[in-house]
């Protein structure tokens, strides 16, 4: 009991600050003056309280996280925050069901960007205030947030940073304090966040719609609050910027920090990852376009490859913008992408999928195979960046990429089993476990998740957490032996 | 000169070897007892047991009063502080270090006098890599040295039945490469020293050093052998320092591939090579050589530690169609048996390595030192100094000057031009001089003539 008590306790203070974090779309709703607002009083109070008795009740815990905890805590806060985040949209809509609302406060936290509501322009700003913010918060991770700004996670804080934070290997220490690692993240994500919005503001954009579009960039979650998304601009310059955002937090944020830390370029060139994940996403955007001219989708190149670069970048850094129905595109470019959404970003940035390192690491690891076959007395180590990647993390990356094969089928079955047809089975399944938002067919970017009945729902919001949580953060928590003494 | 040498092992045992046949009094300081006595069984040294960083033990080994400290003891920090307190401490004018890590190269203020004082730094294992990659790039040549900051070569090619070279006078070669001044200064017939004159003619199986500037190597080693087809592959046996630093240095330029009998040291291979295939078993295992078809090989380079490994992982290579095998011999009497037979060049690491020592144990300004034929004959580089009152050498033609026998002065640098001694070129202040010496006895004469001194005409 005690050791639930302490992830208990943890949990509530987490739960009190996100109540706080409401503050923001209350201020939103006061200075707008929309009709929201009283909604916030009843989330808030009821966050705070619920969070506040939690923490009474719990207060006597010790202070102590073991690491297996650390795991239940993580998953704790990914279940839980999203219930108390829907409660804004669930006192201002009361009808909707919970079930949707819970979906889209997970797909918001987990920065994925599927949504279930539509009309979005006639709802008032602090609620998709509220929804970009969720999807800021939850893209770098309310964990290392929590690290970075409560001192009492400061032990063990490593061990919870390494299960929200994306990638394969979690040991670069940028500093040796894990809060000051949390804080120079968070620090450069607010810097970038705010680079976003001015840069938003300067390229058209009111000045609230820069700032939430900010939060959904830098999160690559990809709520708008416009049902046309950014094709409602229609502006090439706010394509322009937003492209630019979102391909910087598709890099490691560790890089950003040691980039803005020393004040040299030189973290880029020695990323392994950052230089592939740019290459892949360039070609695949001027073959694309390339496409596009081929079919006659676009009278020139240059048009095509303007459509082409914003929705190429928005699926392929999993954010789930678009400027147009690129499902209406040839077939094989709306299913690169979404190939592209699982295999591009890099491990530690703010977007989903299978991350760039792993996807580098198989392919390494398959020629391996091939050249040992050629010279069976050979050693053969496998290098990323110049470092030799030990056998261990080779295996679990393997391992992960079996049980996201697993889930990914797992996914597609249940939803072709609950009525839906092969298309949008899969491309939801991939959108969701991808973080990316929305999918094709019945669930492309023109449409919205809202055609699902309440099973699938469930099926996509538990994929969604699967997803963010890197599959073995949670899966852990099914197995007998982590909850053996 | 008295000359304290830290550390006994391959490198200072072979430094001792070579200098205490010059009238050197040497002191070997080691913390092996049993490696000195063995040493002072064998040659005319002092010998004195502790560590080499210890105040006290310099102190013992004379440090007072020594001229020159030469610290090659196994680890570079041991051998810096001995640096450093030679300096600071005894005051000794000249220390050298053997300095293995890079890092210590690459920092300005380590061995600086701000730092350790170290005058010179060498490092044995990149001495020899050098020489091999030289041998890579230069497939016709048995040696490649520089001279003057590499703007003048000198070639050592064997010449064969049937090459270009056998049956002709050298004046002859003279004509046949025009515009290219090239110059033969020895010839070593059947372990036998010629000095070559125009009317000379080569035989097969003679071993000719040929003078050049560096860039005109190529046409003339053409000119002196029928042109190999350039290497492209290169199998390495044996991962230890050198054979690491060669795959390092290979790499990029051909394809690789090295071999690494212990599991272990061949997983550290492959982490810090980045083209080079490194596998994991003998050099000697015929079964290995066969799977990495060795036969393909235009050269096969055995640097393990073992002598016997290196010369049988060698013979067999050659004889299962390794184009040109090269193997790395410690021990003396090993390299003179096997020179000249089936394994094509013997390294011996010591007389790779001692030329570069040498260089500071001369007396006149001797920029380089390269000791030759298994340090039977050497080629060095001075500085002339002085006027025609004070020189030996200065102000005179070539023809005029007082050489002993068996010395050749092959080309003089002036700057940047690097002119090819004839008889009638006359040597001017600073130049520097390339002297070829047959005989090893006549170097104190050659010495002397480097030196600036008054009253001896």
């Amino acid at each position: 009991m005690g050791r639930i008590a302490v992830v208990l306790n943890l949990l509530s203070v987490v739960v009190i600050l996100f109540a706080i974090a409401m503050l923001l779309p209350l201020g939103v709703a006061l200075y707008t003056g929309d009709d929201a607002e009283g909604a916030y009083d009843m989330a808030i109070f009821a966050t705070a309280f619920a969070g506040g008795v939690t923490w009474l009740l719990t207060r006597a815990a010790p202070r102590e996280l073991q690491l297996r905890d650390g795991f239940l805590f993580v998953a704790l806060v990914w279940t839980v925050l999203p219930a108390f985040g829907a409660l804004p949209l669930l006192a201002y809509m009361p009808e909707m069901s919970f079930t949707d609302l819970y979906f889209e406060s997970m797909s918001g936290l987990t920065a994925t960007g599927a949504t279930v509501l539509s009309g979005l322009d006639d709802l008032p700003p602090s609620i998709n205030f509220w929804r970009a913010e969720l999807q800021w918060l939850g893209g770098m991770g309310i964990i290392v947030l929590a690290v970075a700004i409560l001192p009492l996670l400061g032990v063990g804080g490593r061990q919870l940073l390494k299960a929200e934070t994306p990638g394969p290997m979690k040991e670069s220490q940028l500093t040796p304090r894990i809060t000051e690692t949390a804080k120079g993240l968070w620090l450069v994500y607010v810097t970038l966040t705010v680079a976003a919005a001015l840069a938003y503001y300067w390229a058209g954009m009111s000045g609230l719609d820069a700032v939430m579009h900010a939060f959904t960039t830098l999160g690559l979650g990809g709520f708008s609050s416009h049902d046309a998304s950014l094709g409602y601009w229609n502006s090439p310059r706010i394509e322009a910027v937003s492209v630019l955002f979102m391909l910087a937090a598709g890099i490691n944020f560790a890089t950003h920090f040691s980039v803005l830390h020393r004040r040299s370029f030189a973290p880029y060139r020695r990323d392994p990852e950052a230089l592939p994940f740019l290459t892949v996403v360039g070609v695949s955007v001027v073959g694309v376009a390339g496409l596009l001219v081929v079919h006659g989708m676009y009278p020139d190149f240059i048009t095509a490859l303007r459509y082409a670069a914003f929705n190429v970048v928005s699926v392929a850094t999993t954010t789930g913008y678009s400027s147009t129905d690129y499902a209406q595109w040839p077939i094989f470019a709306p299913l690169w992408m979404l190939v592209l959404a699982a295999f591009s970003t890099c491990s530690g940035s703010t977007g989903g999928g299978i991350k760039m390192m792993r996807a580098q690491l198989m392919f390494h690891q398959a020629f391996r195979e091939l050249e040992r076959i050629v010279h069976p007395r050979a050693t053969i180590p496998l290098k990323l960046g110049g470092q030799v990647v030990h056998n261990n993390i080779i295996f679990a990356v393997l391992a992960y990429m079996l049980v996201y094969g697993v889930t990914m089928g797992g996914i597609t079955l249940l939803l072709t089993a609950s009525g839906l047809d092969l298309l949008t089975a899969v491309s939801a399944a991939a959108a969701c476990v991808n973080n990316l938002g929305p999918g094709l067919a019945a669930v492309g970017p023109a449409s919205t998740y809202a055609v699902l009945n309440d099973f699938q729902i469930w099926v996509l919001t538990a994929a969604m957490l699967l997803g963010r949580l890197e599959l073995l953060t949670v899966f852990v928590l099914l197995t007998p032996s982590f909850w053996r003494k | 000169m008295k000359i304290i040498i830290l550390g006994a092992g391959q490198v200072g045992t072979s430094v001792a070897e070579s200098l205490v046949s010059e009238q050197n009094d040497l002191t070997i300081v080691d913390i092996d007892p049993q490696r000195l006595r063995l040493l002072q069984d064998r040659l005319d040294l002092r010998t004195v047991l502790g560590s080499a960083a210890h105040p006290s033990v310099l102190a013992e080994a004379g440090a007072a009063d020594a001229d020159l400290v030469i610290a090659v003891t196994q680890r570079d920090e041991t051998n810096l502080v001995a640096c450093k307190l030679a300096a600071r401490r005894f005051n000794v004018p000249r220390r050298i270090a053997r300095i293995r890590a890079t890092d210590y190269l690459d920092e300005e203020m380590v061995l600086g006098a701000d730092g350790f004082d170290v005058d010179l730094s060498i490092c044995p294992e990149q001495v020899l890599t050098d020489y091999i990659a030289k041998l890579v790039a230069f497939p016709e040549a048995l040696q490649v040295l520089d001279f003057a900051h590499g703007r003048v070569s000198l070639v050592a090619v064997r010449a064969y039945m049937g090459g270009p070279l056998v049956g002709r006078q050298l004046k002859a070669l003279r004509q046949h490469i025009p515009g290219i001044d090239t110059r033969i200064v020895a010839i070593f017939r059947r372990d036998r020293a010629i000095v070559p004159d125009g009317d000379t003619v080569i035989e097969a199986g003679d071993e000719v050093f040929c003078l050049a500037a560096t860039k005109y190597i190529r046409q003339v080693l053409r000119e002196l052998r029928r042109m190999d087809r350039p290497v492209k592959r290169v199998m390495i046996a044996g991962g230890g320092n050198i054979g690491l630093r060669l795959a390092r240095a290979l790499e990029h330029d051909y394809s690789v591939r090295i071999i690494e009998h212990n599991k272990r040291r061949s997983e550290l291979l492959a982490a810090q090579v980045k083209k080079a295939l490194v596998l994991t078993g003998d050099a000697t295992d015929e079964e290995l050589l066969e799977q990495e078809s060795v036969s393909e090989m235009d050269l096969f380079v055995a640097v393990t530690n073992d002598d016997e490994n290196n010369i049988m992982g060698s013979l067999l290579a050659k004889r299962m169609g390794a184009r040109r095998v090269v193997a790395l011999i410690n021990r003396k009497s090993y390299v003179d048996l096997l020179q000249s037979g089936e394994i094509d060049i013997a390294i011996s690491p010591a007389q790779a390595i001692i030329g570069t020592l040498l260089a500071h144990v001369r007396r006149g300004d001797v920029v380089a030192v390269h000791s030759l034929r298994r340090g039977a004959a050497e080629a060095l580089e001075a500085v002339a100094h002085g006027d025609r009152e004070s020189s030996r050498l200065i102000g005179r033609r070539i023809e005029e000057i007082d050489l002993p026998p068996g010395t050749t002065i092959g080309a003089v640098v002036r700057g940047d031009e690097v002119i090819m001694a004839h008889h009638d070129t006359m040597i001017e202040a600073e130049d520097h001089v390339i002297v070829f010496v047959t005989d090893k006895k006549r170097l104190p004469k050659v010495e002397k003539l480097f030196q600036v001194g008054v009253g001896f005409l």
